[in-house]
């Protein structure tokens, strides 16, 4: 069967330090309706990336409400996820050539889901292109759908996406992580914001000793400030740009900067990109370029708390959760104003936007200038958070939307 | 030994409910200050109240310079300073109907745009979306009928519950006063608590700090003799 069961299952009571006792009583209120109704999330797989990530968090939390959700994953051989990357890439707007055949293997795995997958919940949401064709299952006025959308549609490519839309417009609704990214559609589409799990390893407090121990072995300095930015090594997340703002800030304050994401061994695109950061880099000892294993939480947790400030200088981005995860930790954020940063950033409230390498380089010299106004970004970016990107206001958000299409006539 | 004030008993319950917003993405977008002000004389009263009504609520942590989402935008992405400012004042607390408020709120961008029109369709760095809050309510199960009710329900109400009933209701009661404040002088006969209560800045506090005042202020009223 295709059904996941989500590890790592973290009491909900346990979020009542992080949230207050009351936001907890309020998910238990809202969830009462809802007792004992059928949900059914479907996405295309069950371990990696951000969907299944909070898909693992979300599923155990809605069951301790006591609604009846389950979790599958659809099945699908090579051909039909080398055709779903490729479309992918379309949708964010990469040039591709869609032929006829691509369109067949996604129908055809589609169907061959339609028939085992149980899609008979009162709730079904669908995640992501994959399995967006499986609404051809729905029975004329029988249960709700809703399509989740996780990547930025704001440049699609236009046979990729006419296809994809015959089938979108089926559903009741569609949830987007920006309102740059959503389409002119015919149904209604909701803001739903990814979110972070206060609670996991990425984002729970740490103790003073690891985080010292971690410097230790990178060989960075604690008393000069650090200047981090965490992502994979793709030119999108523009860390050959990064590196030139830091030399502007070298100029005038004795930094250091620290590169860290995953290994780039098993991605070409990715080993390329590091060969050119690599090259920027000069072989600078205060550029510390670190590719962390694959699955380094509480690490990429500790270089976010000994920064002095993080920076995201992507050129685009889905929705950026590594800055939600800094703010977290209550850390002055300059990051460019693209995909769903800026949803996260109110400039000089919850941190500062940029729009180039001189722009980030201006703002993070400001705040090293003013390191009590960047402690108040901080604060403040913290509470946005709280307010907006935890998990615990995402299933806040799933109640609202249940209740809303259960209300509707 | 203080003294506890005899405690008035209503015979109309205060309800305490909750609210859950969903942000429904609308069809209209500005990019320009003269787009913007298309958009507000277009988009839904659901839209309007979503941009300063319940952007209050979701931001009541930064109680220094944001008021509503257009003059943040106005701020951040076309860098008129004099504009935001005057998109800022606009005070909520004023407004008992969406109608009056998007026409404040047009008037301003239009004698702007009129006055320096310049700026009126120089492109902002962001685009401006516009959004519609839906709200979902449901009851938490708790009630008060004296003061001691009443207080612990609010010291344990979440943040939405408490901008429900202190921040939202202005419209729905189209009253210049909070649902708080309502109950405690219509039921309670308590008019001097239900105008301080009513008093309490909510530009300049955040949701938690107004709810401790609130209860700084209803222990003071339980001490009286």
């Amino acid at each position: 069967m295709t059904e996941v069961l989500a590890a790592n299952r973290i009491p909900l009571e346990n979020y009542a330090d992080v949230v207050g006792a009351g936001e907890i009583e309020e998910l238990r209120a809202l969830a009462k309706p809802l007792r004992g109704r059928s949900i059914e999330m479907i996405n295309s797989t069950a371990v990696g990336g951000g969907v299944a990530e909070i898909l693992n968090r979300l599923v155990p939390l809605a069951e301790e409400l006591d609604l009846n959700i389950r979790w599958d994953v659809m099945k699908g051989a090579e051909e039909f996820f080398d055709v779903t990357k490729s479309f992918h890439n379309a949708l964010h707007g990469e040039p591709y050539q869609a032929q006829p055949r691509d369109f067949e293997v996604f129908l055809s795995y589609n169907e061959q889901n339609r028939a085992t997958l149980p899609l008979d919940a009162e709730f079904m949401v669908i995640h992501d292109p994959q399995p967006a064709a499986l609404i051809d299952a729905r029975q004329p006025g029988s249960n709700h759908w809703v399509w989740r959308c996780h990547i930025d549609l704001s440049h699609p490519n236009r046979a990729v996406w006419d296809f994809l839309e015959k089938f979108v417009s089926h559903y009741d609704g569609a949830m987007f992580s920006s309102p740059e990214f959503s389409r002119q559609l015919s149904i209604a589409q909701y803001l739903f914001y990814p979110a972070i799990d206060p609670l996991s390893e990425k984002n729970c407090p740490l103790e003073q000793e690891f985080i010292q121990q971690v410097l230790q072995r990178y060989q960075i300095d604690p008393q000069r400030p650090i200047l981090t930015q965490i992502s994979r090594f793709d030119r999108l997340k523009d860390p050959v740009g990064v590196i030139r703002a830091y030399r502007i800030v070298k100029r005038y304050f004795d930094c250091q900067l620290v590169l860290a994401g995953g290994s780039a061994s098993d991605d070409p695109e990715g080993a390329l990109v590091l060969k050119d950061v690599l090259r920027a880099a000069e072989h600078d000892p205060d550029i510390k370029i670190l590719e962390l294993p694959a699955w380094a939480p509480r690490e990429v947790n500790a270089l976010q708390c000994a920064s002095t400030i993080v920076i995201q200088k992507s050129l685009r981005e889905g929705f950026g959760l590594t800055v939600s995860e800094a703010l977290w930790k209550k850390k002055p954020v300059v990051a460019s104003a693209v995909g769903g940063i800026p949803a996260q950033i109110i400039h000089k409230h919850t941190g500062l936007l940029a729009h180039s390498v001189e722009g980030t380089a201006y703002q993070i010299r400001f705040l090293l200038s003013h390191p009590e106004i960047a402690a108040k970004l901080g604060e403040h970016g913290h509470e946005h958070v709280k307010e907006n990107f935890l998990i615990t206001q995402k299933l806040k958000r799933y109640l609202a939307l249940f209740l809303m299409l259960d209300r509707r006539p | 030994m203080e003294r506890i004030a005899e405690l008035n008993v209503s015979e109309t319950p205060f309800d305490f409910v909750t609210a859950s917003y969903l942000t429904r993405i609308g069809n209209q977008s500005a990019g320009t200050l003269a787009e913007l002000l298309t958009g507000l004389e277009h988009c839904s009263d659901a839209s309007i109240f979503h941009h300063t009504f319940q952007t209050l609520g979701t931001h009541h942590f930064l109680t220094e310079g944001f008021s509503n989402d257009f003059a943040q935008w106005t701020l951040s992405s076309t860098n008129r300073n004099d504009l935001a400012e005057q998109l800022a004042t606009l005070d909520i607390r004023d407004y008992t109907s969406i109608a009056a408020l998007r026409s404040d709120l047009c008037r301003v961008v239009r004698d702007f745009c009129a006055a320096q029109p310049q700026f009126a369709s120089q492109s902002g760095l962001e685009r401006f979306y516009f959004c519609e809050s839906l709200e979902v309510t449901v009851h938490l199960g708790r009630s008060a009928r004296n003061l001691d009710e009443f207080r612990e329900g609010l010291q344990h109400l979440s943040h939405a519950g408490f901008y429900f009933h202190f921040i939202s209701s202005r419209l729905r009661l189209q009253l210049q006063t909070n649902d708080f404040s309502h109950w405690l002088s219509a039921s309670l006969g308590l008019r001097t608590l239900a105008d301080s209560i009513n008093h309490i800045d909510v530009y300049t506090n955040t949701l938690d700090s107004a709810r401790a005042k609130m209860l700084r202020l209803i222990d003071r009223e339980r001490r009286k003799v």
